[in-house]
């Protein structure tokens, strides 16, 4: 069970709001880039969010580019999941390598600083400022069973290879 | 029942049926990565415990993004690229030489490929047929070790263009057009597959245009047949060896057409902050443009240099207008020099940047300063994208970007052909 407040955010939140290009030269200083996570989107994010802590996006989170840069950082500032209407595809696959789960649901009910609590096995997400229950999407598989490792590079270590 | 492109190559690359929706492990016959999230890849490559390269001549490390180093820690960051290089046996391509993706088009990829690159423009290879497609550092880091990734095998969108250009309009043009129709998340998770008598007629360089910015609507591959014009780029590039002929089945099924006839476009142009928010060049007109960028894995092709030395040609920059030129590799260079492209550029005014991505993703040669506007042949405009969110940037042709730069205000190329 995850449990945290909501951070919201709207449409169309692209790789570069995340964590832009002209930090790439802090790209091996991890510590110093997770600094300015988010900050085209809004600056005050990383001085507010705490562990545990959601994003909550509108639709097509983490459009752009393929840097894994950006769910990291996002991981590193203590987010326990993203729940977004829709996902881009690169994002969504680095951050399910990372370990950090990416829920698919109807987001639009959720504000600003509303409590959540999530339950990934039930797959629901209870609002509870607000008292609403949502259900998200269905991870796929070979998905789920990389995340249940802690993200790919673990997977790898422990198995060797993939399975589907 | 037939196969789409994407069917087709994947199919070829498990050794299976593959259909789309379809969970797959296919083999990859080329990876690579890039100095800006190549270091990390190597981090989880070495953090994976996976020893060596699968295929060690068939896995290239570009510097190419922060080429030539704007400060120290990214130099750091390339020793660390050269010394994977090394001691992996991967092939090291040094500053200077280009654009990944130029690269992978001029000389790595083929027809059938499964290519896989820690960058979103990884794509591009999709115009000579490659089922390319960009992943993050650790889905590469596993592909490096294994050879080998899973996939999804993708619904395709088919897109059939007809028609003739007209003057002053290209495929830059095209697929501008068609992420302002479908949106940026238009064909998230599918294929884009382009087919039509107006994609038999196109050259190399304007496929590469074209499937290079179908990640800009969210897909996952745009692809091309690989045909006679595939056949004689190869042979030009001196690997007519690669050539293989790939279509798809006349019986594929497709989850949707969109027809497209290129003699009804116009020159278009993405606005500030989104790709998909379109309009025509001339519904700009009087907006001031303080920098011209014509370069990218986009539009920083030979081609893309002679349309803008054709219309520069005695012509100068407007004196608040900078012209900045990054051509895409190497290659290009020195045929632009040869043909007296570059000479014509730089007497109108250009700066020439040295082979490579340039000021396109906001690091080094060509920050924008606050409220200044830049219009670009690259293939993003997010904010910040040019390396201060207080700056705008607009996407179009090289036609659109040259006359711009004379005028210094969005101007449809028309008006000067
Ligand atoms: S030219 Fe721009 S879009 Fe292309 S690879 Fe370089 S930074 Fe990325």
């Amino acid at each position: 069970m995850l449990r945290g407040r909501a951070f919201k955010f709207g449409d169309s939140i692209s790789t570069d709001h995340i964590i832009p290009g002209r930090y790439a030269h802090l790209r091996s200083n991890l510590p110093e880039l997770a600094k300015h996570v988010l900050e085209d989107a809004d600056p005050s994010f990383v001085s507010k969010v705490k562990k545990g802590d959601f994003i909550v996006a509108g639709s097509n989170f983490g459009l752009g580019s393929s840097r894994e840069h950006a769910p990291l950082v996002i991981k590193m500032a203590g987010v326990s999941a993203i729940l977004a209407r829709s996902v881009a595809r690169i994002f969504f696959r680095n951050a399910i390598n990372l370990g950090l789960p990416v829920l698919i649901c109807d987001t639009d009910h959720i504000d600003d600083g509303d409590e959540l609590e999530v339950d990934l096995a039930e797959g629901t997400v209870k609002d509870l400022t607000n008292g609403r229950e949502l259900t998200f999407g269905r991870i796929p598989e070979v998905m789920l069973r990389i995340l249940d490792e802690g993200g790919l590079i673990s997977y790898i270590q422990k198995h060797g290879d993939f399975k589907l | 029942m037939g196969k789409t492109l994407a069917e087709k190559i994947l199919s070829a690359g498990t050794g299976n049926d593959a259909r789309a929706g379809d969970m797959v492990i296919a083999r990859v016959d080329l990876v690579f990565i890039q100095d800006t999230t190549g270091p990390l890849t190597i981090k989880q490559f070495q953090a994976s415990g996976l020893k060596r390269l699968a295929n060690p001549q068939r896995t290239v490390v570009f510097i190419d993004h922060a080429a030539p180093s704007p400060t120290s820690t990214l130099s750091n960051d390339h020793l660390f690229l050269r010394q994977f290089a090394q001691e992996t046996g991967a092939i090291l391509s040094e500053l200077g030489s280009g654009v990944c993706h130029q690269l992978v088009a001029e000389s790595l990829a083929r027809p059938g490929d499964i290519v896989v690159g820690s960058d979103s423009h990884t794509v591009t290879a999709g115009g000579l047929g490659a089922f390319a497609t960009g992943m993050g550092s650790s889905d590469v880091a596993v592909a490096m070790g294994l050879g080998k990734t899973w996939f999804r095998v993708p619904e395709s969108i088919r897109v059939v263009v007809s028609g003739d250009f007209p003057k002053g309009v290209g495929a830059k043009d095209l697929i501008l057009h068609l992420i302002g129709r479908i949106g940026v998340d238009g064909a998230t998770y599918k294929a884009l597959e382009f087919s039509g008598a107006a994609v038999a007629a196109m050259s190399m360089s304007q496929r590469f245009t074209i499937a290079n910015m179908v990640v800009e609507a969210g897909a996952k591959v745009g692809l091309f047949p690989a045909d006679e014009t595939t056949r004689k780029y190869l042979v030009a590039q001196g690997r007519g060896d690669d050539y293989e002929p790939l279509s798809p089945d006349g019986d594929a099924v497709y989850e949707q057409t969109i027809e497209i006839n290129v003699a009804e476009l116009e020159p278009t142009v993405a606005r500030p902050h989104r790709m998909d928010n379109t309009a025509l060049a001339r519904e700009l007109k009087g907006t001031k443009i303080q920098q011209v960028f014509i370069g990218t894995c986009t539009n920083g092709r030979l081609e893309d240099l002679a349309v803008a030395a054709g219309i520069l040609k005695g012509k100068k920059c407007h004196p608040a207008t900078r012209l900045i030129i990054a051509p895409a590799s190497r290659q290009v260079l020195l045929e632009a020099i040869k043909a007296g492209y570059l000479q014509t550029l730089v007497e109108a005014g250009a700066t020439i940047l040295p082979a490579g991505c340039g000021p396109c993703l906001g690091l080094h040669q060509g920050v924008l300063g606050d409220g200044e506007a830049c219009l670009s042949t690259a293939n993003r405009n997010f904010k910040g994208r040019m390396g201060n969110p207080e700056a705008f940037v607009y996407l179009a042709s090289p036609a659109t970007a040259a006359a711009t730069a004379i005028s210094g205000e969005i101007t449809d190329p028309r008006e000067v052909l």
